[in-house]
């Protein structure tokens, strides 16, 4: 799931269902639950860690997250809820992944691959 | 990085496992973000305090640190909880919340946090002097204390400024190096800007223009103490904002505003009509509360009109005999809470009426739309709609 847009953990997600609440966002209505999740960096509140950490508790969290840039709200809140996080790639994650693609995230050896449903079986390492 | 006998120690063990895992936690983010070392920090000031934005299994997390015997090493404060804490009642909020928000306060208790209960810490005997390093969570704060007060802090979350409170360090990035501290884009105002309402909406627009820069607002240069905390607010919400400045920059983008701009900002998170008055996002100083008590003496008041503030300015309000003044004139005034962070449809409220465009932004998507908000000036807010 691409947003292009900066996410905001506390007030943009239903912390119970994983449902995008905020309305500026393309993907507002669907589950971030078992999604990869693609965004620039996190604004707002200080508290998204919680949320990001809530979003694991309750079952519905991404499985992991590729950023532009991480901060520290979603760098935490990915420690708490065991969710991999890699930011800081070579090639901008917002200009080659597409919102339905597949991507596989190793975040120990810091790589993202992308094996988008598009073009077969043709992967891309970013 | 692991230049701390302390720090070494923590990691082995040697303070209990608590200690050990925020030492762990601080080590993890110093990796993570490339940072140059560790700096120790004078403060740090922890957010995630509410059981409204924490829930249970932030409850969960901070008894299962607490029960440790984790102590903080620095000073610390907290943020607002979801209730004042002595008159949650009288607020409408349900007991069952109370118990668990009671329990989530006395958790950071233990461990040494103070219960200052603001979004203002600098308000409330926290205020780091000019160039020292702390760790803030609040995104406000975090604002007002890289911009005003000239601290050097990252936007914190609740748990990391924690840890920065159980170990005394910071990872070195971010807004702890000069270079990320430079004025990024310049902002030109058209026309005047005065007042709370003005300037959050100012703080709301360059934030979402600007992102995760460091705008530079020469027009803010006269703003009071109290407008800057409303501007802060305002960048720290719409964006990623740490800090602002005042003085003039060339050679980066600019951002015109013009008082149109202000104008749809405040129309677009006007959601609704009328309703229950909260001034307090950010928590009010003495200076406010003053202010509002002259305009409420002046003009009188019409329907509920709630301040918050912190119990520190609550404290001094008192001994002044402002807020005896206030209740004469029908406000209430509260202390520990605020109307973002309470748990507003639990207690009944649907309608709500401020100046805060932070304010209005949160209530706004954190209940889904069925809190209406309406954003008036301080002095409209006070004197209340004449057609009500």
């Amino acid at each position: 799931m691409v947003s292009k847009k900066p996410l905001s953990f506390l007030e943009g997600v239903n912390v119970e269902t994983g449902v995008i609440t905020d309305p500026e966002l393309e993907a507002v209505g669907e589950t971030v639950s078992g999604k990869v999740l693609v965004f620039p960096w996190c604004r707002g509140s200080t508290v998204g860690t919680y949320a990001i950490y809530g979003l694991a508790s309750n079952g519905v969290a991404p499985s992991a997250m590729v950023c532009v840039e991480a901060d520290i709200v979603s760098a935490v809140g990915c420690a708490m809820a065991g969710i991999p996080l890699v930011h800081r790639v070579e090639r901008n994650p917002l200009t080659v992944i597409r919102s339905g693609d597949y991507v596989v995230v190793d975040a120990d050896r810091g790589v993202v691959e992308v094996m988008s449903r598009r073009l077969g079986k043709r992967s891309r390492r970013l | 990085m692991r230049s701390s006998k302390w720090l070494e120690e923590a990691l082995g063990g040697a303070y209990g496992s608590g200690v050990r895992k925020a030492a762990e936690m601080i080590l993890a983010l110093a990796e993570a973000f490339e940072a140059e070392g560790l700096v120790p920090v004078r403060s740090a000031h922890v957010s995630g305090v509410s059981y409204r934005t924490i829930g249970d299994y932030g409850l969960r997390f901070l008894e299962e640190l607490s029960k440790e015997g984790v102590r903080v090493r620095v000073e610390a404060t907290m943020n607002p909880a979801g209730m004042d804490l002595a008159r949650w009642r009288e607020m409408g909020v349900p007991e069952e919340f109370a118990q668990k928000q009671t329990r989530i306060v006395e958790c950071l208790r233990r461990m040494g946090v103070k219960p200052a209960l603001t979004c203002t810490p600098y308000l409330a005997g926290n205020r780091p002097e000019r160039g020292s390093h702390v760790a803030w969570a609040e995104s406000s704060a975090v604002v007002y204390a890289n911009s005003v007060l000239g601290a050097w802090t990252n936007r914190e979350c609740g748990p990391s400024a924690l840890a920065s409170a159980i170990t005394g360090f910071t990872p070195k990035f971010g807004m702890h190096l000069e270079e990320e501290r430079r004025p990024t884009h310049l902002v030109e105002v058209e026309g005047r800007v005065e007042g709370t309402l003005m300037y959050s909406a100012l703080g709301y627009y360059v934030g979402r223009e600007v992102g995760r820069g460091v705008p530079s607002i020469p027009k803010a240069s006269g703003a009071s103490q109290d407008e800057l905390k409303a501007l802060g607010a305002g960048l720290a919400t719409s964006g990623g904002v740490a800090m602002f400045s005042t003085k003039p920059v060339e050679d980066v983008p600019r951002i015109r505003v013009s008082p149109s701009d202000l104008r749809e900002v405040v129309e677009e998170l006007s959601t609704g009509s009328g309703g229950l008055v909260c001034l307090g996002c950010p928590h009010l100083s003495l200076q406010e509360l003053e202010t509002v008590y002259e305009l409420a003496s002046k003009h009188g008041v019409r329907g509920e009109v709630w301040l918050f503030t912190s119990r520190s300015v609550y404290e001094e309000a008192v001994r002044l005999g402002v807020v005896q003044g206030l209740e004469r004139c029908g406000v209430r005034v509260f202390r520990d809470t605020c109307m973002v962070v309470s748990p507003l449809e639990d207690m009944g409220v649907r309608e709500v009426v401020t100046d805060s465009c932070k304010a209005a932004h949160y209530i706004t998507l954190m209940t889904g739309g069925r809190v209406s908000v309406v954003l008036k000036s301080r002095e409209e807010c006070v004197r209340g709609d004449e057609s009500r």
